[in-house]
């Protein structure tokens, strides 16, 4: 999870932020001001300073807030100048809006605040819906207004074109003043605050902020979103009484608190209103003793009464913002905050110290216990002992442990002066008791030097040495205490993204300082241990056995055999579950080598029967989770060719996890694969998100008998995952299905495989978060208009995408058990084709193309709902924060480049173009980003082994990115290629030098003419059809995945396909072999650089003769093309 | 670069190398051979011996056996700590093989437990595997666990399938990945009474959720 930041402000005014991952108060000292008050949201926070003027903090990002600027040229055509700047009267202006309507000149265009700068100067802008224009940027057209086109006809009387300008808000991590624009801006603010960031995706990032004024009157400012940061204008909204304090959710709550001691709500805030209707008022918690803080959340209001009385309010949501009634709290407060996740902080009444409210999950929203947060500020002593100290003490018990004498004089490079005194002179006292006697008696028979110390220290305490460490961490960060305690004015923690699960290094108790403790163990410390205690095991295997290697073992080894019982889809008609036995006998092999078969005992017609497989044949495990049974699929060589696997059936999920994991090992052991995948490993990613990697064998790709690659054997690699890229140096990242960025840790299994399976560094959790949709379907009548009841022909009321099947809130489930719900149905505005303002979409009937506004001819109305599901899984992969992405793509390198930055691309899920910066083989997450500017969002991007970098825009245009080279990462400009003629390009991948695309269609291209002198090439060759996504290799290799794969048994969508035949002087290749599938959606051969072998064949030194026929890949051949055999 | 893996191996597959020899007390019908054995560091005694005791059955008459004991320069060896342990205690500066005499009467009473069968070894060891789960799970996991996995459990160790034991094992290491590792690690301590010396040893065998073997080698505490 990415670090976020709390906010405070102390008594004397000063702004300090906490990091979730740090452990001191940062203060902001860009400002000289003081500030009264700060309200945050993720990406910025507002305060109000000492001069009662609003500032805005945005923080910085790697991704700049720039906002396009355009107006349109407008010309007529007349006989004597041609086309020229004279219009008729009755034209629009010369300089306009693309309406035609507003008048808009160059110069009219003015920076919004002093925050904003110009990027660079008006330009043309060349390219028209995803085809570039030649002769600066000119469309043409009959009359205006009216329809253009890039040709100039004999009839196009008018003509056009835009002009575009980005300027950039500058204004980042610094306070930047709001100017006070209005002179209705009465008297100075008081109060502020921001939220309703959940109320609307649309416009991205919009923010609500509410302020109230001295006089007790409250604003709303309008017109807060991504590109306009710093909002419109305040708009005031009338309010019962005078208002002392105002608080806004993340969601519709508004909560204030008046004069007289009432609470108001806002009521009617909506997607269309976020400043919402009415007022109600709620009475004060006490009837003696009014409110004078009120704290809102998603679904949570806290408050606090003029007695510092706390008082949570049952029943809160978004369909009653009222709430039901008070519940009392502990504590005295002296003001309250609702942050993300609905988690409380707060100050202290008595002590002005910050409290987090511990134990606030959904289900328990009023948490359990008030815990002081205790860091120092950045201008306190420096905190670092206790860190060091820890450190020491893990040293120490390292020293225990190896059991060797080792001198301690310098512990963590000397930053804690004599530790082990402290130690021996604290850790008594904290025991509190009366020395114990014991340990002044001890025979200090060897270790005479501090471990001695320590080790009686650790006897002397009592309990265990973790305790005594604790009591020991904790006796050194006393010095810092009561006097220097900060006294805080106010808390927010509306940007700061913890839960209750979150482990943050903010508090000091006991069990904390264990904790960090056990966090300041770094992996480097880890592996040193193990690598410690595996020598020395080494060492004493060496010892013990080396010289008896011929005594008999006292145990013999035999035949292991595990039994079970599953169900199993019988492979002959009709299919259908059946009980059978499942056992699984492993053996040694003659070699020493670990083999196996799997036996599944059936019967039929009353006889006995099994079928069999060899463990050293099988090429995939494939889990198959859904709501109903707990299956999996065992494919080989043959049943991949039928597309046909073994399909299986557990009783349990943990059962068939358990099968899983002792199926994979023993697969792994009978081909002698362990460890981590190597960097030349392919990657493959399922539908279902799951991760599968092959190792490739060196005849791979060799000519013309390459391995088949139905014989490739796949394992799975924890982690949920919708894109994987790699390179050949190790660099691999992936993207979620939220968009999250992800990279490689190096470790592997994760998930189900647990133990042997899997490395127990490098593994991490990892989430994923999707969107399940279902559609609302209606039908116009003409007595009740759009009813919920259909014609008896009519698709179900309810029902997914196709119509086909029902699907309703209740009755639809997560895609799978690991799924579970994290939010409500909600309906969807973001349909492609748009929406009217309830989100109905409209038709003339079903199915048929819907838009987003009724017409007359419009008989039937749709509107998707969506909701969220979230994925909790462990894998080797680490989030790459903040930026989501949507796609990535790393430099292929060959094994032998000794490049040690590697080029890394990436498109975030806004359609920016990002170049990563700091790749390297031991810093593979980069270190930052660098904006690329587009004229429009882009969809994909590949950059091939010569830094050459195509991309492709939402539009469906291609794109080649000149100029770029390890001198100049992100290259100087963009060169648009005209996409194949009426097709729309959606991915690019581009290897040595061949690249190909696909489109929309399922087409796959070639691009001709690519040469070093003309990297962009000069035209589009028509490669095969049913292709959903293309991968290109450092070797020029070609791979796909290809919709419709018929097999001998069945039919298969989403298979990895090799392209063959491919050579450099033919690098289209011939024909296609059929790999795993189906269900496949992703896959990434960019880490495979090794050559094939070399094989002199006759026939290829004499192109006329016709190629021999593989016996092996002959079945799988095909002359070209079409990637369907029916 | 060492890996978790490597390192449960190692633990796994350590073996002492030792020399059985028959007590000059015990009646033969000819003279007795020693006995050379691999004996894996951590599996008991009594459960690796059958062939120890078929060897020197051969050479003895029914009547005159009894429970089969070990004995180590005069200290009966205590059939219940793991192998290993019994070594570091009381042999780990002898040269190898580890030399240990062999007993087939004069069970003594006072130093050892009876060993009858397998099932009462099985039952030794599931009881300490319940110890370490009680402090590590609360007893949770080892109570989910079926009959068929305990015995799984058992049948790895008496097998020496590192495999089969350490498919149903890794469960009991697991612990919340929020945690990050385990709140308590059980450990068990060996004390060993030795007249001649004036200081006592203490080895502290980490349980570390396994079995009370996991690292035999390492965690010697000398006060």
């Amino acid at each position: 999870m990415p670090v976020s930041l709390l906010w405070a402000v102390d008594v004397y005014g000063r702004v300090y932020s906490l990091s979730t991952g740090g452990q001191q108060w940062e203060q902001c000292r860009d400002a000289q001001l003081e500030f009264k008050r700060v309200t945050a949201a993720q990406q910025c926070c507002w305060g109000i300073a000492c001069d009662h003027n609003i500032y805005l903090n945005v923080h910085a990002s790697d991704l700049p807030i720039r906002y396009q600027e355009e107006t349109y040229e407008n010309h007529r055509w007349n006989p004597v100048d041609g086309f020229s700047e004279r219009l008729l009267p009755s034209d629009r202006w010369q300089w306009s809006d693309v309406t035609g309507l507003q008048h808009q000149p160059l110069d009219s265009f003015i920076l919004p605040s002093k925050s904003w700068e110009w990027e660079a100067d008006w330009y043309v802008d060349e390219n028209f819906g995803g085809e570039p224009t030649e002769k600066g940027g000119w469309t043409y057209a009959i009359d205006f207004p009216a329809t253009y086109t890039k040709d100039k006809k004999w009839n196009s009387c008018v003509r056009r074109r835009r002009w575009i300008r980005y300027r950039r808000y500058k204004a980042r991590d610094t306070w930047a003043k709001i100017p006070s624009e209005q002179s209705g801006l009465p008297d100075p603010f008081n109060d502020i605050s921001c939220g309703g960031w959940e109320i609307s995706e649309e416009p991205r990032g919009r923010l609500s902020l509410w302020a109230v004024s001295l006089q007790g009157k409250v604003w709303f400012r309008d017109g807060i979103y991504h590109h306009n940061p710093e909002g419109s204008n305040w708009e005031e909204m009338s309010v019962p009484g005078e208002v002392v304090q105002i608080s806004c959710g993340p969601g519709d709550l508004v909560w204030a608190v008046l004069w007289e001691g009432q609470l108001i709500v806002r009521e009617g805030i909506g997607r269309d209103c976020p400043q919402g209707t009415s007022w109600v008022v709620v009475d004060s918690p006490s009837p003696e003793v009014g409110a004078i803080h009120v704290g809102v959340g998603v679904n949570v209001v806290w408050a606090i009464t003029k007695d510092n009385k706390v008082w949570f309010r049952r029943g809160v949501n978004s369909h009653n913002p009222c709430g039901s009634g008070w519940i009392g709290m502990v504590g005295e407060m002296i003001m309250i905050n609702v942050g993300l996740n609905d988690q409380v902080w707060a100050i202290g009444c008595e002590d002005r110290a910050v409290y987090f409210r511990q134990g606030v999950t959904s289900s328990e929203l009023s948490g359990k216990a008030w815990k002081v947060i205790s860091v120092p500020r950045d201008g306190d002593r420096s905190h670092s002992s206790a860190s060091a100290s820890s450190l020491y003490m893990l040293q120490i018990a390292g020293c225990f442990f190896s059991g060797e004498v080792r001198s301690e004089s310098n512990p963590a490079e000397g930053e804690v002066q004599d530790p082990p005194a402290a130690g021996i002179a604290l850790s008594p006292s904290q025991s509190g008791g009366p020395l114990d006697p014991q340990w002044s008696n001890v025979d200090l028979e060897e270790a005479q030097s501090q471990q001695a110390g320590a080790g009686a220290v650790l006897d002397s305490a009592d309990t265990c040495s973790l305790s005594s460490v604790a009591t020991y961490t904790l006796a050194l960060e006393e010095p810092y205490g009561a006097d220097e305690h900060p006294l805080w004015a106010w808390v927010n923690g509306g940007g700061c993204s913890v839960d209750c699960h979150s482990q943050l290094n903010w508090f000091s108790s006991l069990a904390q300082s264990v904790q960090s403790m056990s966090l300041s163990i770094t992996p480097a410390q880890t592996a040193a241990w193990r690598k410690q205690i595996f020598e020395q095991l080494s060492e004493r295997s060496k010892r013990e056995m080396d010289n008896f290697r011929h005594y008999e073992q006292a145990i013999e080894q035999s035949v292991w055999v595990k039994k079970g019982t599953m169900q199993w889809w019988r492979d002959w008609k009709p299919h259908k579950w059946m009980d059978v036995r499942f056992a699984l006998e492993q053996f040694s092999g003659p070699e020493g080598n670990k083999d196996g078969i799997l036996f599944i005992y059936y019967n039929f017609n009353e006889e006995k029967k099994y079928l069999h497989a060899f463990i050293n044949e099988v090429t995939i495990l494939v889990p198959v989770l859904n709501d109903s049974k707990h299956t999996f699929a065992i494919y080989t060589p043959e049943r991949t060719k039928q597309r046909w696997p073994i399909r299986l059936a557990a009783a349990t999920e943990l059962e068939m996890h358990d099968w899983l994991a002792l199926l994979s090992v023993s697969c792994c052991d009978s081909r002698g694969i362990q460890g981590p995948p190597s960097k030349q490993a392919i990657w493959s990613v399922t539908c279902k998100g799951d991760i599968f990697v092959s190792e490739p064998s060196p005849g791979l790709e060799a000519m013309p008998y390459p391995t088949p690659c139905d014989q490739m054997f796949w394992r799975q690699v924890g982690g949920h995952l919708r894109v994987v890229e790699c390179n050949s140096v190790g660099v691999v990242w992936g993207i979620g299905y939220d968009h999250t960025a992800w990279v490689y840790t190096g470790g592997y299994g994760g998930g189900f495989f647990q133990g042997l399976a899997s490395s127990t560094d490098n593994i991490y959790t990892q989430t994923d978060v999707k969107s399940i949709y279902i559609y609302e379907n209606q039908r116009w009548n003409p007595v009740t208009g759009y009813t919920n009841r259909g014609l008896p022909t009519d698709r179900y009321m309810w029902s997914d995408a196709s119509g086909l099947h029902e699907c309703t809130k209740t009755n639809t489930k997560p895609p799978s058990p690991h799924w579970t719900w994290v939010s409500e149905w909600a309906v969807d505005y973001s349909v492609s084709g748009g929406t009217d303002r309830e989100g109905w979409q409209y038709a003339a009937d079903f199915p048929a193309s819907y838009h987003g506004y009724k017409t007359l001819k419009d008989f039937v109305r749709r509107r998707r709902w969506a909701r969220k599901c979230k994925l909790t899984t462990t894998g080797p992969w680490q989030e790459v924060p903040p930026i989501p992405l949507s796609d990535v793509t790393i430099l292929p390198c060959t094994a032998q480049s000794s490049v040690e930055v590697v080029p890394l691309w990436a498109i975030s899920n806004k359609g920016d173009v990002l170049c990563r910066l700091g790749v390297t083989t031991l810093t593979p997450a980069g270190s930052s980003w660098l904006h690329v500017g587009t004229d429009q969002p882009f969809k994909s991007i590949s950059i091939g082994a010569a830094n050459q970098v195509w991309a492709i825009a939402r539009d469906g245009s291609a794109f080649y990115r000149g100029s770029v080279s390890p001198q100049s990462p992100a290259g100087d400009c963009w060169f648009h290629i005209p996409s194949p003629s009426k097709q729309k390009l959606k991915q690019v991948s581009v290897g040595r030098t061949s690249v190909y695309t696909v489109d929309e269609n399922g087409n796959l291209w070639y691009r001709q003419g690519v040469t070093p002198s003309y990297p962009q090439g000069s035209s589009w060759e028509h490669i095969s059809n049913n292709v959903r996504k293309v991968s290109v290799g450092p070797l020029d290799q070609v791979w796909i995945i290809a919709d419709k794969v018929q097999g001998s048994h069945s039919l298969s969508c989403g298979t990895v396909c090799h392209r063959l035949g491919v050579q450099p002087m033919e690098p289209k290749g011939q024909s296609w072999d059929y790999g795993i599938g189906g269900g496949w959606d992703h896959i990434t051969v960019r880490g495979n650089s090794m050559e094939p072998p070399r094989i002199r064949l006759p026939s290829l030194t004499d192109p006329s003769a016709p190629a021999p026929r593989s016996p092996l890949s002959a079945r799988n051949m095909e002359v070209n093309g079409n990637a369907v055999r029916c | 670069m060492a890996d978790d893996k490597d390192v449960l191996r190692d633990v796994w597959f350590g073996r002492i190398p030792t020399c059985f020899t028959l007590h000059q007390d015990e009646v033969t019908e000819r003279e007795a051979e020693p006995f050379y054995l691999l004996l894996p560091r951590v599996s008991y005694l009594t459960l690796v011996t059958d062939k120890v005791k078929k060897h020197f059955l051969k050479v003895m008459k029914a009547e005159d056996v009894e429970e089969m004991w070990f004995e180590y320069e005069g200290t009966p060896l205590k059939w219940h700590y793991p192998i290993g342990v019994l070594f570091d205690l009381h042999a780990s500066n002898t040269a190898l093989p580890w030399s240990i005499t062999v007993h087939f009467k004069d069970f003594p009473e006072r130093d050892l437990l009876h060993c009858p069968s397998n099932s009462v070894i099985e039952a030794h060891f599931m009881s300490s595997i319940k110890e370490a789960d009680a402090l590590k799970h609360k007893s949770q996991v080892i109570n989910d666990m079926q009959k068929k996995d305990h015995k799984q459990l058992w049948m790895g160790l008496q097998n020496d399938k590192f495999d089969q034991f350490w498919a149903m094992n890794r469960k009991l290491m697991e612990y919340p990945t929020e945690e990050g590792g385990f709140r308590y690690i059980p450990f068990r301590i060996y004390q060993v009474h030795t007249h001649t010396h004036t200081h006592t040893h203490i080895y502290i065998y980490i349980l570390a959720g396994v079995s009370p073997f996991l690292l035999t080698l390492t965690l010697t505490l000398t006060l």
